[in-house]
C-alpha cells in the first residue's frame, strides 16, 4: 500500500465527518429543545443523514472510489484519518435505512401528543437512537484501533440505557449485566490497542497492516482485541447479556440494539483479521471463530425454539445469527492463504449483516406491535393473532424466511457465494453447520405461525389495534432484507440468482420449509397441533421424547454458561486459546 | 541486577491487570465489580503509561501519543464508572436489592394470566 497517496482528504470526504456529526447535532439540538420536540429533531437529522449515506454510497459503490477524510490535515500515525470503502458505504446505508424504519415505526410509542405531559422516557429513546447512530457510523468510518475504541463506547453508553428504557427493575438488572460485561470486553480490547501501540508505534490500521509480523505481544493483542469485541457482540458462548437485556427493551429499543448495535463491534472484527492482521493470523484461528459462531448457530436456534415468550425467542435468534457472522472469517483467511481475493467472503460476511439488520428490526417490530396489540406475547396463547392482525404476521414471517436464508434474500446470496468458494477453502463442515441453521431457523419461524395461524375459539379480541404506519414500516424492513439478494445480484459478482429459481432451487427451498415443520414439531416447547385427533404413533412420541431431552440439555447448557463467573472465565480462556492457536500455526 | 523503573512499573501493571480481572469474575455484587473493573483500568493505564516512558525520545520525559490515548481513555473508563453507578443506584432504588443473577431459567412451567 503507498500510504502518501491516500493520505488525503478526498472531495466529497467531508461527507464522512457529517455522517458522524449530525446525529451528535441533532442530539444536542433534541436535548435543548426538549422532549415534544425531540423526535421533530431526530426526524429532520434522520433525513439529512439518510441523505448523507445515500451520498456516501453514490460516491463509494456506484464510483467506485473511497472517501478519505483527514481530521484537521494531519496525516496518520499523529492524525485521525476517517476514510470509507465498499464495507464502510453499505453499512452507513443500512444503518441510515434501519434507523429511518425505526423512527417511522416509534413515533407513535415516543410521540409526544398535543396536551400530552412530556415524558423522559421518549426524550430520552429520541436522543439514544442518535447517539447509536453517530457511534456506528464512527465505527464505519475509522481507521485506527483507538478510535474504534471511543466509538464502541460511545456505542455502548448509548445501548444500554436504550435496555432499560422502561424502569422496571428486571430491565435495569440486564442493562446493568449488559454494561458490566461489555467494560470487560473494552478493557481487554483497550489492552490490545495498547500493547500494537507499545510494538509498533502507531493505531493507524493501514500503518499496522504494513508492520506487524507474528509476533508473541501482536498475536497476544490480536487474541485480547478479537474477545474484548466478541463480548461486546455477544459471540456465543459470551452472550449472557443479550437475550434478558434484548428481550426486556421496548420494541423500538430492541430493534436497534438487535440490528445495529452488535454489529459496530462485529465490524471491528472485520477490520482486525480482514484489513489489519491478515498475514498474522492463520486459518486454523479463523476456524476457531467459526466454531463459536457455529455453536452459536446451533444453541441460539436450538434454546429460540424451546421459549414460551415470542420476545426472547427472537432475542435468542439474535444469537444464532451473530453465529453466522462470524463463519465468514475461516472463508478468507483461506482465500488469503491461497493467494486469492478474500472478496467473496467480505461480500458475504456483509450481505449476512446487513440482511440480517433489516430482517431482525423487522421481526422485533412485529413482535412488539403483537405484544402489544394482544397484550402478551405468551406464543401458546397466540391462537386468532394472524386473523386479527394479518400484516404484523406477515412481517413476522417474511422476516423469518429472510433469516433461513431462503432466495432472493441477503442472507441466500450471503450463503450462495460462502458454498461456491467452500471447495476452494475445505470448509465442508461449515456448510453442514449452516444448513443445519437454516432448518432449525424455519422451525421456530413456523412454530410461531403455527400458534398464530391456529383458529381461536371467538374472534380475538385485540387490547389496541395494531399501528398502521408501524406495521408498514416493519413490513418495509423484512421486505427490503428479503430483495436484498435481487440487488446483490447486480452489484456483487457471483451472488446471482440464477438457481434460485430452477426446479432444483424451488425444491430446495420447500425441503427447508418442510424440515422446518419437522424441525417444531421435534423441538417445539408448546405445539400447537398438540391434543388433537388420535394422537401420534408410539415411536413419534418416543423420538418426541428423545428430541425433547435434547433441547431441554441444551437450555440448561446455556443458562450454566450465562452465569457470570463461567462466562468470565471463558472470556479469558478463549482469548488464550485463541493466542495458542495462532502462535502454534506461525 | 536491579530492574529498571518501567520493567518494574510494568510488573506492577500486570499485577493489577491479574487483581482487576479476579476481582471482575468472582465477586458477585454489581460495586464490586465496578471497583475491580477500574482496578483493571488502572493496569491497563500504567501499561500505557510505561509504553510512553519507554518510547521517550526527542528531549521528553515519555512519548506524547499514548499520554494523549492515556488521558482519553481515563475519560471514557471514568464516564463507564459513572453510568455503571448511576445504573446500580437505580436498580436498588427500584428493586431494594443489587443482585445481577441471570433470571430463573427459562422454559419452565407455562405461567398463568
Amino acid at each position: 500500500m503507498t500510504a502518501g497517496l491516500q493520505d488525503i482528504t478526498t472531495p466529497g470526504g467531508l461527507l464522512l465527518v457529517l455522517a458522524v456529526l449530525l446525529p451528535v447535532i441533532g442530539l444536542l439540538a433534541g436535548l435543548v429543545l426538549g422532549g415534544r420536540h425531540a423526535r421533530s429533531a431526530a426526524l429532520v437529522t434522520i433525513a439529512a443523514g439518510l441523505a448523507v449515506a445515500l451520498a456516501v454510497a453514490d460516491a463509494v459503490l456506484v464510483s467506485g472510489g473511497t472517501l478519505v477524510y483527514l481530521m484537521g490535515g494531519w496525516a496518520p500515525p499523529l492524525g485521525v484519518l476517517l476514510r470509507a470503502d465498499g464495507l464502510s458505504a453499505a453499512m452507513m446505508l443500512a444503518a441510515a435505512v434501519v434507523v429511518a424504519g425505526i423512527a417511522v415505526y416509534a413515533g407513535r410509542d415516543f410521540g409526544t401528543a398535543r396536551g400530552e405531559p412530556e415524558s423522559r422516557r421518549s426524550l430520552a429513546f429520541w436522543l439514544l437512537l442518535l447517539a447509536v447512530w453517530s457511534g456506528l457510523n464512527l465505527v464505519f468510518v475509522t481507521r485506527d484501533l483507538f478510535t474504534g475504541y471511543v466509538a464502541l463506547e460511545m456505542l455502548t453508553f448509548a445501548a444500554v440505557p436504550l435496555v432499560c428504557l422502561d424502569g422496571k427493575g428486571e430491565t435495569i438488572r440486564a442493562a446493568l449485566r449488559y454494561l458490566l460485561f461489555a467494560l470487560a470486553g473494552s478493557m481487554l480490547y483497550l489492552l490490545g490497542v495498547f500493547l500494537l501501540y507499545g510494538m509498533y508505534g502507531t493505531v493507524d490500521m493501514a500503518l499496522l497492516a504494513e508492520r506487524a509480523g507474528p509476533d508473541v505481544t501482536t498475536i497476544a493483542a490480536i487474541a485480547l482485541l478479537t474477545l474484548g469485541l466478541a463480548a461486546k457482540t455477544a459471540l456465543f458462548p459470551l452472550h449472557l447479556w443479550l437475550p434478558p437485556a434484548h428481550s426486556g427493551a421496548p420494541p423500538a429499543a430492541s430493534a436497534i440494539l438487535s440490528g445495529l448495535v452488535v454489529k459496530g463491534s462485529w465490524f471491528l472484527v472485520v477490520r482486525i483479521w480482514l484489513d489489519v492482521f491478515p498475514g498474522v493470523v492463520t486459518v486454523t484461528s479463523a476456524e476457531l471463530l467459526a466454531a463459536f459462531g457455529a455453536a452459536a448457530i446451533l444453541a441460539g436456534n436450538l434454546v429460540a425454539l424451546r421459549q414460551q415468550r415470542l420476545k426472547l425467542l427472537v432475542a435468542y435468534s439474535t444469537v444464532a445469527q451473530i453465529g453466522y457472522l462470524f463463519v465468514m472469517f475461516p472463508l478468507a483467511a483461506g482465500l488469503t492463504a491461497a493467494g486469492l481475493d478474500d472478496a467473496p467472503a467480505r461480500s458475504a460476511g456483509l450481505l449476512q449483516a446487513v440482511s440480517h439488520a433489516l430482517a431482525k428490526a423487522a421481526m422485533f417490530m412485529a413482535a412488539g406491535l403483537i405484544y402489544k396489540s394482544v397484550g402478551h406475547d405468551r406464543i401458546a396463547e397466540l391462537a386468532g393473532s394472524a386473523r386479527a392482525m394479518p400484516l404484523t404476521l406477515l412481517t413476522f414471517a417474511l422476516a423469518g424466511i429472510a433469516l433461513m436464508g431462503l432466495p432472493p434474500g441477503g442472507a441466500y446470496a450471503a450463503k450462495k457465494l460462502f458454498f461456491d468458494s467452500t471447495a476452494a477453502t475445505g470448509l465442508g463442515w461449515l456448510e453442514v453447520v449452516l444448513n443445519a441453521g437454516a432448518f432449525l431457523t424455519a422451525g421456530y419461524t413456523v412454530l410461531v405461525l403455527a400458534h398464530a395461524l391456529r383458529p381461536a375459539g371467538a374472534l380475538l379480541k385485540l387490547e389496541s389495534r395494531p399501528s398502521r404506519v408501524g406495521e408498514l414500516s416493519a413490513l418495509a424492513l423484512a421486505l427490503a432484507s428479503l430483495l436484498l439478494g435481487c440487488a446483490a445480484a447486480d452489484m456483487i459478482p457471483g451472488a446471482s440468482l440464477a438457481g434460485a429459481f430452477t426446479p432444483a432451487g424451488i425444491l430446495s427451498a420447500l425441503l427447508i420449509l418442510a424440515g422446518g415443520v419437522a424441525i417444531a414439531g421435534a423441538f417445539g416447547l408448546q405445539l400447537p397441533w398438540a391434543g388433537r385427533g388420535g394422537g401420534p404413533a408410539a415411536a413419534l412420541v418416543a423420538l418426541r421424547r428423545l428430541t425433547v431431552a435434547v433441547g431441554v440439555l441444551v437450555v440448561r447448557a446455556d443458562g450454566a454458561l450465562r452465569q457470570w463467573p463461567v462466562a468470565t472465565t471463558t472470556l479469558l480462556l478463549a482469548a488464550l486459546a485463541f493466542a495458542a492457536v495462532i502462535a502454534a500455526g506461525t | 541486577m536491579m530492574p529498571d523503573t518501567t520493567t518494574l512499573l510494568g510488573l506492577c501493571a500486570a499485577a493489577l491487570v491479574g487483581l482487576g480481572l479476579y476481582g471482575l469474575i468472582v465477586h458477585p455484587q454489581p460495586l464490586r465489580k465496578i471497583l475491580a473493573f477500574n482496578i483493571l483500568g488502572n493496569g491497563i493505564f500504567m501499561i500505557c503509561a510505561v509504553i510512553a516512558r519507554r518510547g521517550a525520545g526527542a528531549g521528553f520525559g515519555g512519548d506524547p501519543v499514548p499520554q494523549a490515548l492515556l488521558i482519553t481513555a481515563i475519560v471514557v473508563a471514568f464516564a463507564a464508572s459513572a453510568l455503571a453507578v448511576a445504573t446500580l443506584l437505580r436498580l436498588h432504588g427500584e428493586t431494594g436489592d443489587t443482585s445481577i443473577a441471570p433470571e430463573a431459567p427459562a422454559g419452565g412451567k407455562t405461567g398463568g394470566h
